[in-house]
């Protein structure tokens, strides 16, 4: 019982530690109508600074400065917003294309690091050496995971209710009337560049808050963690759930993480021997089966945008834009 | 350094057969085709299906061409390789892009493309293994060019650039002297004034699937034949085609032809300086800089 009970445990708070990530995403993609094709470089940001900045020293290695846990956490956050400054700064005013095609470069490109910079990353044998916060206090590992996931939560829900105050304050209503028409956004005098930025640094925050959750929930980190996989699994959960709609991504990151490990299972359970090793490219082909047939047949996803029309009385049969 | 240089010339051979079909599509479709690599790998290992039936029906086939390692029956392979990468990007758009087209804008357009990327290249490796496969076991020696500064070149090398050059040239004749050239360029220009002068809009984006996929097939035949089959083939390129397309400019043939060699030969220059880990990541150096300096490209123009 305490078994199935302490999967569980497991179970939720990665979900939800995902669920944080796919909320960033959908403040890029549903409310700004952004392409983010490096969650994984994000992601992998926080989680790299809050273990470079939180761990303890290691022979032969950079970082490890053992500041405490909300300090490193927060500097991961922002390592996070400031690659995605850089990026931003560069492709925002280009067609929205290149935003996509720079994201995946940077997810490339810092996995490309992340494997080679030893003396920073650890290489492939990722860093170590994390401490978690109150772990010891605590004491029972079954009570610390309970109170790990409690926190999770706590932060998915406060990114949840700030996203939702931001998405219905009149700033929400500007990211939308850029996402749905550029110009005319232009023309009433607003910055679509600008915002578009101040957007995608925030989005990306979120995503690196769920890295350097992740971290501190393993204590260890490896290039393995920020593989282009990541990125699809994110996307396929925003898809599933519903672009646009914050429920919808929270309900898409449980589904669609429910479903992986499902299936990771199954396979490992089911599968003949020789195929074992087949398995990952096995999800792969679920998951890209998954993003391709929600947008062939359902793209609003399980949970569609609700449109907040701020006036009463008129555009009330307008339907969701796709 | 020259011999980087040489190197370079050739995978930029490559990288520019694959831009092309890339650089026309997301200029025509609008949308940046994250799968459009992955039809190299097709290619690739389209050409060793083949390559195997061909020397298997007629052995005499299996013989090799000159001092190349390359056979009669891959040279066919080749060519049925083509000619099944451009049918299968067809069949693609058809399943995939056409109907999410006519729905929904092209960020999905973008999204359904990585999930297709994702299918097209584990199935290939469910298929014929993860393992990468060679078209041909014997060794292909190199042959010394000069010894100060030490140059050293396949024969196999120097068949792919000039097979990669004349595939470049008959592309140009048929782009620059047919009606059908003609018609490509002028939907790319302005789609809705071309539709007015009678050019018929899907037979031209259906030519322009066909003519992408072939270059990229045999761009994937090229690459697996001076290294190795492997499912990872489009992986490896996916970065590689994009930063050759905007060096280029986003619908320009000629930028992307110049793209990819830029992109080759930046590419293997800077092993000189930079360990051969970081070499996923070069292209992304190239597509950043050239972001900040000209963000349109070298031929390309705004948008």
């Amino acid at each position: 019982m305490i078994g199935v009970l302490s999967y569980l445990v497991f179970f939720l708070s990665v979900a939800a530690i995902l669920a944080v990530a796919v909320l960033g995403l959908d403040l890029h993609w549903g409310n700004t109508g952004l392409f983010n094709g490096g969650v994984a470089a994000f992601f992998g940001m926080g989680a790299y600074v809050t273990i470079l900045l939180g761990g303890s020293p290691q022979p032969g290695q950079f970082g490890g400065f053992g500041l405490i846990y909300p300090t490193a956490l927060l500097g991961g956050i922002l390592a996070s917003g400031v690659l995605a400054w850089i990026v931003g700064v560069a492709t925002l005013r280009l067609r929205h294309d290149y935003l996509a095609i720079a994201t995946f470069g940077v997810a490339v490109a810092f996995e490309t690091l992340a494997r080679n910079a030893e003396w920073l990353t650890g290489g492939a044998k990722g860093l170590r050496g994390f401490e978690r916060p109150l772990e010891a206090t605590i004491g029972n590992p079954f009570l610390f995971n309970v109170c790990f996931l409690v926190f999770v939560v706590a932060v998915l829900a406060i990114v949840y209710v700030g996203l939702r105050r931001l998405i219905r304050s009149p700033y929400g209503r500007l990211l939308r009337a850029i996402r749905e028409d550029e110009t005319a956004a232009q023309a009433l005098g607003k910055s679509p560049a600008r915002i578009r930025l101040a957007s995608f640094i925030t989005g990306a925050m979120i995503i690196g808050t769920s890295g350097g959750l992740y971290v501190t929930f393993y204590a260890y980190v490896s290039p393995q963690d920020v593989s282009p996989i990541l990125t699809f699994q994110i996307w396929a959960m925003l898809i599933v759930g519903g672009a646009g709609n914050n429920k919808g991504a929270v309900l898409g990151a449980f589904v669609v993480w429910a479903a992986w490990t499902a299936s990771g299972w199954a396979l490992a359970r089911f599968a003949p021997v020789e195929m074992q090793l087949y398995t990952g490219t096995i999800q792969y082909i679920l998951i890209g089966l998954v993003i391709v047939a929600m947008l062939l047949l359902r793209p609003q996803g399980l949970l569609p945008e609700k449109l907040l029309i701020s006036q009463t009385g008129s555009g009330g049969t307008r339907q969701p834009a796709s | 350094m020259i011999q980087g240089l040489l190197d370079g010339l050739l995978v930029g051979s490559i990288v520019s057969l694959g831009a092309i079909g890339l650089t026309m599509v997301m200029h025509m479709l609008r949308f940046a085709n994250f799968s459009h690599s992955e039809l190299l790998s097709i290619g690739a290992y389209g050409a060793l299906v083949f390559d195997r039936i061909f020397a298997a029906l007629v052995p005499v086939a299996a013989s090799s061409v000159g001092p190349l390692s390359l056979t009669w029956a891959l040279f066919l392979a080749m060519i049925v390789a083509m000619a099944l990468t451009g049918l299968s990007a067809i069949v693609i758009d058809k399943l995939v892009f056409k109907r999410i087209r006519e729905t929904a804008g092209p960020l999905s357009m973008v999204f359904a493309s990585f999930g297709v990327a994702l299918i097209i290249r584990n199935v290939l490796a469910l298929i014929f293994g993860l393992k990468p496969q060679l078209y041909s076991g014997d060794i292909a020696f190199a042959v010394t060019i000069s010894t100060d500064p030490s140059l050293l070149v396949k024969p196999d090398q120097v068949f792919v650039f000039c097979a990669a050059v004349i595939i470049m040239l008959a592309l140009h004749f048929v782009l620059s002297r047919t009606t059908f050239g003609y018609a490509l360029r002028a939907v790319a220009e302005n789609p809705a004034l071309a539709q007015v002068a009678g050019v018929r809009l899907s037979t031209v984006i259906a030519m322009t699937w066909i003519i992408g996929g072939a270059l990229a097939g045999a761009a994937g035949v090229f690459q697996a034949l001076d290294n190795q089959v492997s499912p990872m083939i489009g992986s490896d390129f996916v970065l590689a085609l994009f930063a050759a397309a905007i060096v280029g400019g986003i619908g320009s043939v000629y930028g992307a032809v110049l793209g990819g060699f830029v992109v080759g030969i930046a590419s293997s220059l800077a092993l000189v300086v930079l360990p051969p880990g970081y070499s996923p990541a070069m292209p992304f150096l190239i597509i950043l800089a050239i972001l900040f300096i000209r963000p349109n490209g070298i031929f390309g123009v705004e948008r």
